[in-house]
């Protein structure tokens, strides 16, 4: 091979700073011949993709609203993966906090319950999560069954239960048999934080679990213990740590936090429950956690940057009219550029004379 | 500072309603579609873009069309219907039924804009409904399956247990006892709307347990390709399937939804328009029989005898007597279902072998 | 209620059934051996799928559309491989990407094809054998995909385990610094195993497009990749293994089908969910059993040589 990828030891700041730089070029650069070759105008793409919705109060908000969903599961993905362990169910984790939240929400309709309401529901949101992400942790400890395809099929599992749920016993009896709950009282909702818009209080709870994960896994034994059973397993061992307890902890935390993300969009955003209640959050955050380097500042903007392509591509639909799927090949082309971007950044190709095999 | 500031913001906000709303009187009509699934679905989704397109060709340059495709029933409908309300769309038509709260948690916060909502309930001063009495076509269906099967079983593919599709399996049974009153129905749900793969195995466990006319409420012509190459009949849905199954189609029920999107970017135009629930059936045009095909003479002008009669309003597939499958009487001799019964239907006719699901 | 051609018929659409499942994640297999994994792989069925139907369409050639659809899958592996494999991206974001990236193109691709069809691959006919009771036409009543499916099954399995090729492979899944050392190009090698994994995706989607219900529909593999993905751990990278996982999967999706057809009462939403719950149980009592095996060792560690 006469091209060779180095690593770069000491990557200087302004070089890691450069990522995002060469990462905004490449898709420039990539989207712009993407947009003229299917036919529009790629000046016009990128102001509506990324320069129209920053300059608007609501979008801005409702990129927030995208994102905290993406940044609560990208976070507790981060633990696992971490810890190298695969979970990819978060989606039905998030679905059954949604579930078990909710039951509280519709056990005290119309009961003029408490402000109590919301806080257990938020309680029981994780607790759902993390029960279910607590399966494939116990299949993979007690069997040894692997977690990546026992957490995938518990997505498939979790929304048929939702579906059967709202489909029957939690069905709203004043709404005709169609499929969804009542809506939940008020205090069985999340509080907006502004008057105008959907900028609800669980984009705090987000940007909590960011602080307080930067300093677990950045500062406490807990963190490091994550660390090393992920990278050097058998060091863990003995260095004391014990596999079966990261195993479960680190899917209880990512579970915790999918099912929190979970019951925050059903108490907020949507304000009830209702057989689709996630666009695929669970797979898009598994995107926000990597692309984020399982750092959770990093997963933060990479949540934002995922919640602008959404917006952005909804945009260029209703502005450009734009087909769905240019904006789907963008999205893909943009996340290509970024990943490539990065690694250029940390890289760099040599050019070396000769083939060498040790 | 803040002065300045609060100058600015009222200038600026001056010259919006300046630009926006007196001009607009002389522009085109703005309307948009919000679509649950892709356009390309062949089924739900791409009959309403059909619908929508007629509309372009018939407005021509009075109207300027848009629409958002695969838009998630979950937290993404409410952004999606908000941004083409503040695009300027004057009309907006949200069809699927999980865009309900959405799409009235919008109207509230633009009291000028006329939103039009698909299969739901509830309205607003500036929300409508509307949907289709697809039910009156399966009762044709079943007076056709009655008639052609030999083996005396209908096979259904259902998507999900809501009361349009428990409606649908009721009529087309009313329709199939109305000729032979012990015909068989075998349900099976795929819950879900669209997957191909899934409604051609569902069709054929269908065939493979006897039945012999397929029906379906799902939304490609899977089915109906699985039905062709069984040598079994089947009843198309959505758009007519024809080319799908040219040997084995006997009919199908079309979804046009072009009379009903017509009359009501219409109605905008001329200053007429308001809140209203509109239930469309044969006599609207809403609801469309593709030709009659691949049955005997006699089997046809019954079909189009029994048409006839459910346009003009003479036969209502929901007249009593109605049973419920133990036997209750649900409507007296000479009666009729209530449109409200049959919107929040939850209960089997008598001589469906099953359970609906959830009850 | 159960007589022999029903039986005959049931075993008929679980092969068929599991037949997209068995392609699509016999080549993931491959590419997961040599180290890589790609989870890009709904994304290069629906590709598969949609430059197969289009291209089977314009030419009216099955054969022509199906050995495009491999191309097609091939093609968008390639993406992936140079991200993944030679510029070191992470493997599980990219995978998606090049899902996102798949689906979309499958898109654009097929979108002026909506609402027309072809005629499918046909079934085979031997006369007398595709007749016999139960069997018939299960094992000689398929159309050519069921049959290629079997036919690279045997050939991974074989290669895999008793060539050096498959030696070679697997060393570089297992232990890629050694490999290397001993002078294997590990990333030209991971680059056709993927490859080898697009091409098999691609004729998954093929099989659906082309043989299964031969139309073109946006988002018609309706999550079938995911599935894929999934049995490939569910075999524990044993081609054997999966054949089973796929065609369990495969009968429990059929079967469900047939115990709502006999009205039992059972929630719908309980029998549609049977399939992953019985894979579930499925690889527990595997795992339990000790029959299980851990990943080739250096899956989802991208390669970059030191010197």
């Amino acid at each position: 091979m006469p091209l060779r990828l180095e690593r770069q030891e000491n990557i200087s700041p302004l070089r890691h700073a450069m990522a995002p730089v060469v990462a905004a070029l490449v898709t420039l650069v990539v989207g712009a011949v993407m947009f003229v070759v299917l036919g529009h105008d790629p000046v016009r793409a990128f102001t509506i993709y990324f320069i129209e919705p920053l300059g608007d109060a609501y979008t801005l908000q409702e990129l927030v609203v995208k994102a905290s969903p993406l940044l609560l599961i990208g976070i507790g993905l981060s633990f696992c993966y971490r810890a190298n362990r695969w979970n990819i169910g978060a989606e039905g984790q998030y679905v059954a906090g949604a579930v078990l939240g909710s039951w509280l929400a519709l056990a005290t309709h119309g009961m003029e319950a408490g402000p109590w309401v919301l806080p257990a529901m938020l309680v029981l949101g994780a607790l759902g999560g993390a029960l279910w992400g607590l399966i494939p942790a116990f299949l993979r400890v007690r069997f040894g069954a692997s977690e990546i395809l026992t957490s995938l099929m518990l997505v498939y599992v979790a929304q048929l239960g939702l579906d059967y749920l709202v489909r029957g016993p939690w069905r709203d009896p004043q709404g005709f048999n169609f499929p969804q709950s009542v809506t939940f009282d008020d205090v069985a909702l999340m509080p907006l934080l502004m008057e105008d818009g959907r900028l609800h209080g669980g984009i705090l709870i987000a940007l909590l679990a960011v602080i307080a994960a930067t300093f677990v896994l950045g500062r406490t034994l807990v963190g490091f213990s994550i660390e090393l059973a992920g990278s050097a397993p058998r060091a863990a061992a003995f260095a004391g740590f014990d596999e079966k307890r990261v195993t479960y902890g680190v899917f209880a935390v990512s579970g915790a936090l999918a099912g929190l993300a979970g019951i925050i969009e059903v108490a907020g955003p949507i304000g009830q429950l209702q057989p689709t209640i996630s666009p695929g959050y669970g797979f898009t955050a598994i995107i926000a956690a990597m692309l984020g380097r399982l750092h959770p500042v990093g997963i933060l903007v990479a949540s934002l940057v995922l919640a602008l392509t959404y917006i952005g591509g909804e945009a260029a639909q209703i502005s450009m009219r734009m087909p769905f799927d240019v904006t789907r090949v963008f999205q893909g082309t943009l996340l290509i550029a970024i990943l490539a971007a990065d690694i250029l950044v940390r890289y760099r190709i040599r050019r070396v004379e000769g083939t060498t095999h040790a | 500072m803040r002065k300045i500031l609060s100058m600015a913001v009222a200038i600026a906000a001056g010259l919006a309603l300046a630009g926006g709303a007196p001009a607009q009187a002389a522009e085109k009509l703005k309307a948009a579609w919000v679509y649950v699934g892709p356009v390309g679905d062949f089924g739900w989704s791409y009959q309403h873009d059909q619908g929508r397109k007629a509309v372009e060709a018939h407005f021509g340059d009075k109207v300027e069309t848009t629409f958002v495709e695969n838009v998630d029933e979950g937290p993404d409908a409410e952004r999606v219907i908000e941004q083409l309300a503040r695009a300027g769309n004057k009309l907006i038509f949200t069809t699927s039924f999980g865009f309900m709260e959405p799409t009235l948690k919008v109207a509230k916060r633009h009291p000028n804009v006329f939103f039009e909502h698909a299969t739901g309930f509830k309205r607003a001063k500036n929300v409508s409904t509307y949907n289709a009495k697809f039910h009156e076509g399966r009762y044709v269906l079943g007076q056709i399956a009655a008639k052609t099967s030999k083996t005396g079983t209908i096979g259904y593919i259902a998507s999900f247990p809501i009361p349009e599709v428990i409606a649908g399996i009721n009529s087309l049974m009313l329709g199939a006892q109305s000729i032979n009153p012990d015909m068989k129905i075998k349900i099976v749900w795929v819950n879900s709307w669209f997957d191909p793969a899934k409604e051609a195995d569902a069709a054929k466990a269908l065939i493979d347990q006897g039945a012999d006319v397929i029906s379906q409420h799902t939304d490609s012509p899977a089915a109906m390709q699985a039905a062709e190459g069984r040598d079994v009949m089947a009843f198309g849905q959505a758009s007519d399937m024809i080319k799908f199954g040219p040997d084995s189609q006997l009919t199908a029920i079309v979804d046009d939804w072009a009379p009903y999107y017509i009359e009501r970017v219409q109605a905008v135009l001329d200053g007429t328009w308001t809140s209203t629930d509109t239930w469309g059936g044969m006599k609207d045009g809403e609801v469309v029989m593709a030709p009659y095909t691949n049955m005997p003479d006699d089997v046809k002008k019954m079909a189009e005898t029994t048409q006839a009669a459910i346009t003009s309003g003479a036969l209502n597939p929901f007249k009593g007597p109605i049973y419920k499958q133990d036997g209750t009487l649900m409507v007296k001799e000479g009666e009729v279902l209530a449109d409200k019964d049959i919107l929040s239907m939850n209960w089997y006719v008598k001589g469906i072998d099953d359970k609906v699901p959830g009850q | 209620m159960l007589d022999a051609a029903i039986i005959g018929a049931v075993l008929a659409s679980i092969v068929a059934a599991a037949t997209t499942l068995l392609l699509a994640s016999l080549g993931e297999l491959v590419a997961e051996r040599a180290g890589t994994l790609n989870l890009g792989v709904e994304g290069m069925m629906i590709v598969g799928a949609a430059v197969g139907y289009v291209t089977a369409y314009g030419s009216g050639s099955l054969l022509l559309g199906t050995l495009a659809a491999v191309l097609a899958g091939m093609a968008l592996s390639l993406v992936f491989a140079v991200l993944a494999i030679w510029l070191a991206t992470n493997q599980v974001a990219s995978g998606l990407a090049t899902t996102i990236l798949g689906l979309g193109l499958a898109g654009l691709i097929g979108a002026s094809f909506v609402g027309t069809q072809l005629e499918g691959a046909p079934p085979l006919h031997i006369a007398g054998l595709t007749d016999l009771p139960i069997l018939g036409k299960a094992l000689f009543g398929q159309d050519a995909f069921v049959y290629v499916s079997l036919l690279l099954l045997a050939a991974v399995a074989y290669t895999l385990t008793r060539t050096r090729i498959g030696l070679v492979l697997r060393a570089v899944g297992e232990n890629h610094a050694a490999a290397h050392a001993l002078g294997h190009p590990v990333r030209g090698i991971r680059t056709l195993a993927v490859m080898f994994g697009g091409a098999c995706a691609g004729l998954a989607g093929a099989h659906l497009s082309l043989a299964y219900t031969p139309f073109w529909a946006a988002d018609m593999t309706a999550g079938r990749g995911w599935i894929a993905l999934a049995l490939v751990v569910f075999s524990a990278w044993r081609p054997l293994w999966l054949l089973a996982g796929a065609y369990l999967f495969g009968a429990v999706s059929i079967l469900q089908l047939h115990v709502q057809g006999f009205g039992l009462g059972i929630p719908s939403q309980l029998l549609s969910a049977l399939p992953y719950l019985a894979t579930i149980i499925a690889l527990v009592v595997i795992s339990a059993l000790k029959h299980g095996r851990g990943a080739p060792a250096s899956l989802g560690v991208p390669f970059v040589p030191d010197r």
